[in-house]
């Protein structure tokens, strides 16, 4: 981040989501924190990626920056406003201002309807344009994300996954939105067809000023494409800076963990493995103090109190009592 | 958002590393050309429906004993020889043409002198009309409350299935004859009580189908694009769960059909002298020693029928379930 700050499109401020679940007939609720304290900023035409594995609260995410759920706590600051709880009015027009692309491109498109009427469709709810305005724009929106605009009279199980993973794209574009939630967007693909569906998001970055919100497992994508990184586990962020200091030097262990795992071609760029014992503690019985104790290596009993606040260090944001000690 | 029209196809990979922009180049081509081949035309959902619908030679059968059955249905007043009420005084219990009867009377003639074959052709009418009622009713009122309960959940949820499995609780004839009693010997009744028997089939065949497709991303999509819940009820989730329905409704066609006779049969549906198969076969029960013909052929007509419904449901499915495609 550099002197001057721009005005961030979206800002979430120390959001929480509490889902509550039954733990059977006459056992009470049991709450699962699926988020807890999650601040971030996205800029125009910046991305943020968010790492980590699965049940971090990646997909918690998702559906809070998209409004699909309100958050349990914290603000979500969309144009200056917080939409964090706001009425169903307010929140149709900031709906219109962020929309997401999902992982799976076979389920993300509805079988029944042709291309043409799966991209108008957000133009239909949120417009009064003209059935022939909405049909150019379809059109133009197929070239932009580099498919035939003759296609648009087909239905989605012609086209192919890379093919289905544009037409997403391109549907999530229609409403001309300031940032994209891409949840995983080319996990799905041939990894031969996810450099095409990378390129071509920033490409449409850089022509549209979009924001990404990327949540991924893949660190070689998420080195590719971000600006800014956030590595999450068990609802909390544990460490969050620019791609380039964590990627170089990543200081919270899970990070260094999650780092060592990514395959490297060169051997010089190759880090030590570091390889963590367990399974990811269930977020219905979170562990006490920091959540990561149980499988960190560097673990001593204060992590089992103390819960380690988000804290500048080396340039970035990490969440770990031992920072000083451990780095190297 | 600008226009570019420039950005058309191949060229859009041109952001990355020159290899990889041509390989990925290569690759799109390959796959454009390719889509262009394997669906340059792609069949019309009806021709490639009817492709898989005839691999079953029992449904074809099935739907041509429909398609005569419905003609006959129609054009009852040209194809029947007498109306379906007229008494020929002069030929009672007269015998089918090739077991000694006299010519005329293809089915013979029942204890009051009515030709069968002319009844038969008439409650043809009735019974599909029965049918398509019945069907019409508990698809109707069935989509409706399996949407609800299977888009809202929570306490809408369980106030329905726990109404319908109440419903199911109970052996469906029991319940028709029960409605019946309550609301009267008819045939509009009976349509009725027998919409409400069928009806549970029809609720948790959409909730089931309707809690599926609620959860895929394309309704999270709409969702985000700002639909309301009429929208993605109706518009989005709907008409996903359409398959398993028709199936359903073509085998409903058959039950209803199957039900409407036995309640017939016991006089609680159709009055005489309407002539409806399940009545028919009561009229002339004690016929069946000496003339076999009055209770043989309503009885022929109702098992046709059914079977008929039942081939075709079955072709359906088959057709209609991608699962079965290959």
């Amino acid at each position: 981040m550099t002197t001057q700050t721009p005005q961030p499109l979206m800002e979430a401020r120390s959001l929480t989501k509490t889902y509550e679940v039954s733990k059977g007939l006459f056992q009470g609720k049991g709450h699962v924190q699926a988020l807890r304290d999650v601040s971030f900023s996205l800029f125009s035409g910046q991305t943020l990626a968010v790492v980590g594995e699965s049940g971090c609260g990646k997909s918690t995410l998702a559906r809070q920056v998209t409004m699909i759920e309100n958050p349990t706590s914290g603000s979500l600051i969309l144009d200056g406003k917080d939409v964090a709880g706001a009425d169903e009015d307010t929140l149709k027009i900031a709906r219109r201002r962020v929309q997401i692309v999902f992982q799976n491109p076979y389920g993300s498109l509805n079988p029944r309807k042709r291309v043409l009427d799966i991209l108008a469709e957000p133009l239909v709810i949120n417009t009064d344009l003209s059935k022939t305005d909405r049909t150019d724009k379809v059109r133009e929106m197929m070239a932009k994300v580099g498919l035939r605009p003759e296609f648009a009279e087909r239905y989605p199980h012609m086209f192919s996954g890379g093919q289905r993973q544009r037409i997403a794209i391109a549907r999530a574009l229609m409403l001309e939105p300031t940032v994209i939630v891409a949840d995983e967007p080319v996990s799905a693909l041939d990894v031969s067809v996810q450099a095409q569906v990378l390129n071509l998001m920033m490409d449409l970055q850089e022509e549209t000023g979009v924001a990404f919100l990327f949540i991924s497992h893949d660190l070689s994508v998420v080195e590719h494409i971000s600006n800014d990184v956030m590595v999450m586990y068990l609802g909390r962020v544990v460490e969050q800076g620019p791609k380039d200091k964590i990627f170089a030097s990543p200081r919270h262990p899970y990070t260094r963990a999650l780092l060592s795992a990514t395959p490297r071609l060169s051997e010089a760029e190759r880090k030590t493995k570091v390889v963590l014992q367990g399974e990811l503690p269930s977020p219905l019985n979170p562990p006490s103090g920091c959540s990561f104790h149980t499988r960190c290596p560097f673990a001593t009993a204060a992590c089992k109190s103390e819960v380690p606040a988000l804290r500048d260090f080396d340039g970035r944001k990490a969440a770990c009592v031992r920072l000083e000690e451990i780095s190297d | 958002m600008t226009n570019n029209n420039d950005n058309t196809v191949p060229s859009q990979a041109a952001a990355g590393p020159a290899a990889q922009a041509a390989a990925s180049h290569a690759a799109e081509v390959a796959e454009a050309r390719e889509a262009e081949q394997t669906s340059g035309a792609p069949p019309h959902p009806l021709v490639d429906f009817w492709h898989y619908f005839s691999e079953n030679k029992g449904a074809v059968m099935g739907l041509f004993a429909i398609i005569v059955i419905v003609l006959a249905a129609v054009l009852a007043d040209v194809v029947a020889p007498y109306a379906p009420d007229e008494q020929i005084r002069t030929a009672l219990l007269v015998p089918p043409f090739w077991a000694g009867g006299t010519g005329g009377y293809i089915f013979g003639t029942d204890d009051v002198g009515r030709d069968i074959f002319s009844r038969i052709v008439h409650g043809a009418r009735l019974s599909l009309f029965v049918g398509l009622l019945v069907v019409t009713i508990s698809l109707a009122a069935g989509i409706f409350l399996g949407l609800l309960a299977g888009f809202f959940r929570g306490w809408v949820d369980v106030a329905i299935m726990r109404a319908m499995d109440i419903m199911l609780a109970i052996p469906s004839l029991l319940l028709a004859i029960a409605i019946v009693a309550i609301l009267g010997p008819s045939l509009t009744n009976a349509i009725l009580a027998i919409a409400i028997v069928i009806l549970p089939h029809y609720v948790r065949l959409t909730r089931a189908a309707v809690i599926t497709e609620a959860g895929k991303d394309y309704v999270m999509a709409s969702r985000v694009a700002g639909a309301s819940k009429m929208r993605l009820m109706f518009d989005t989730i709907l008409p996903n769960c359409w398959a398993p329905l028709i199936v359903q409704a073509t085998l409903g066609f058959s039950t209803a059909i199957l039900d409407a006779a036995a309640l017939g049969f016991l006089g609680l549906g159709a009055q005489p002298p309407t002539p409806e198969w399940g009545s028919m076969l009561a009229d002339a029960l004690q016929f069946v020693q000496r003339a076999w013909w009055v209770v043989t052929f309503p009885g022929l007509a109702i098992l046709v029928t059914v079977l008929a419904f039942n081939l075709m449901g079955d072709g359906l499915r088959d057709a209609l379930d991608p699962k079965m495609k290959r």
